[in-house]
């Protein structure tokens, strides 16, 4: 794949969270993954309540304390420190994953290596480190009702990370509904893949060139709107 | 005779742990949700080839000491001082840095058996309560289907899982009382709570040991039944106390000097 677009924009980590987070809807439950994902919470759209879920056992938690403060008996699935807001419930192990594959968490947002045209998720071992970790995301992938992936939208040599199929080892298969980029807002469909919103200064077209399986442009396709 | 699972001391808790012990180590990862001083007990011994069943294999103590923990060791006290065979894990590597586990990983001299946590949490439950297995969806089509019966109920695919057990459970608790009645604090229930009666010997390592009937029984999280032995972590040690700032800041500028040299 050529590198012509290697200096093309592209949205940065925080405008992709911004962006993730207009999917929450009122109500919402919802598990954020390590990284870009995790940042969506600062960007909950106003007059919305969302309630985060964190895998090692709680539900309902407020901003994430700066270094050196809070209480290190009360930590999100990343290690940060967390805050207390009314609401709060904790639980063990076991119950916080009935919750996460039970179908009962609205969105999990995570992070991505691959997805392919049908859905499959490839995100848990990186094949020239050949040893990886599971952790939670298998079970995220297959629980949640809505699985939204934050990628960058090629590898660092420029290979798609949108493909007709996954060559990386499989977190699960036909599990992700939405695709957020650093360039662009897949969604995928029993069709196919979608293009909803392309980033400022791309073109449809130009999306499609650095993407492997066939776009389907939608009616309304627009710029990304933040 | 009144019931009494108090245990003097962290050496006598694990004094019976044996070579080749299948051993449930609680937590999530982080070092409060872990049973440290058990660990440690545990490495003194140094018992040989026993398998874990955790979620990690730990970061090591250097990392907690740096972020300025007082009890600072985790899973990777038994890694380093050359325990482990085998880990049964759902994170056996970390992300962002090589552990001990992953260097002995990739050197062969350690085995991991990967299971996605929630598999592994619910392995766990199925041990503790008697159960034979139980049909997940988690893993169909990947790497974790290998060799496991697939069955369709209700149109959508399962495979099945088989339950865990262990020798022993060494877990982390906020409060117990003499009949092992647990209550956690916050974030760090996590497996602990989930292993509580999973292996024939559950130990759990408490911040304070409370008098029977001060615990309110609304709020019990793991039923005394579950838990053999209850040691309570040296006093000095306040629950609420903060990471030490000045042992924090030594360790960093023990680090820096390290760095620079």
């Amino acid at each position: 794949m050529s590198d012509k677009f290697k200096d093309k924009f592209r949205l940065d980590r925080q405008t992709m969270a911004l962006r993730v987070a207009k999917e929450f809807q009122d109500g919402d439950y919802v598990n954020l993954g390590i990284g870009i994902p995790v940042l969506a919470s600062n960007y909950v759209p106003a007059g919305r309540e969302v309630v985060f879920h964190s895998e090692n056992g709680v539900m309902g938690f407020g901003e994430v304390h700066t270094a050196g403060e809070g209480d290190p008996d009360f930590v999100n699935a990343g290690g940060q420190a967390v805050t207390i807001i009314p609401g709060t419930c904790f639980f063990d192990h076991h119950e916080s994953f009935s919750i996460v594959r039970g179908g009962h968490l609205d969105i999990s947002v995570m992070g991505g290596l691959q997805v392919s045209e049908k859905g499959d998720l490839a995100n848990w071992l990186v094949p020239e480190r050949q040893i990886g970790t599971i952790g939670g995301a298998m079970d995220l992938a297959v629980g949640a009702k809505k699985l939204i992936i934050a990628m960058n939208h090629v590898t660092k040599d420029n290979q798609p990370r949108i493909v007709k199929k996954c060559s990386y080892e499989l977190t699960a298969v036909e599990c992700v509904k939405l695709v957020v980029t650093d360039i662009a807002v897949i969604e995928v469909t029993k069709k196919g893949m979608v293009l909803k919103e392309f980033a400022p200064s791309w073109t449809p077209a130009e999306v499609q060139e650095v993407t492997e399986p066939k776009l389907i442009v939608a009616p309304d396709c627009k710029e990304i709107e933040l | 005779m009144p019931i009494n699972k108090i245990v003097a001391s962290f050496d006598e808790a694990v004094a019976d742990i044996p070579d080749g012990a299948t051993i449930m180590i609680g937590g999530f990862g982080t070092v409060a949700s872990t049973p440290t001083c058990l660990l440690e007990a545990l490495a003194r011994k140094g018992v040989k080839n026993i398998t874990t069943v955790s979620n990690t294999t730990g970061f090591g103590s250097d990392v907690w000491r740096l972020l300025g923990y007082k009890f600072s060791e985790d899973m990777d006290v038994l890694v380093r001082n050359g325990l482990v065979k085998k880990a049964i894990v759902a994170a056996p590597v970390s992300t962002v840095y090589q552990n001990n586990f992953e260097k002995l990983l990739r050197a062969g001299k350690v085995e991991a058996e990967m299971v996605p946590q929630g598999t592994l949490a619910e392995r766990i439950r199925a041990g503790k309560a008697g159960l034979g297995g139980v049909y997940v969806p988690t893993g169909v089509g990947t790497i974790v289907e290998k060799g496991k019966e697939k069955k369709v109920i209700n149109g959508k695919t399962y495979l099945l899982e088989l339950p865990l057990t262990a020798d022993f459970a060494l877990i982390k608790a906020h409060k117990g009382d003499r009949w092992g009645n647990l209550v956690y604090r916050r974030t760090s229930r996590t497996f602990n709570a989930t292993m509580a009666g999973a292996a024939k010997v559950t130990i759990a390592e408490v911040d304070e040991i409370v008098e029977l009937g001060q615990l309110d029984p609304e709020a019990i999280i793991t039923p005394g039944v579950y838990v053999d032995r209850v040691i309570e972590r040296p006093k000095d040690v306040k629950v609420d106390d903060r990471p030490i700032s000045q042992e924090a800041l030594d360790s960093q500028a023990k680090t820096k000097a390290r760095g620079s040299a």
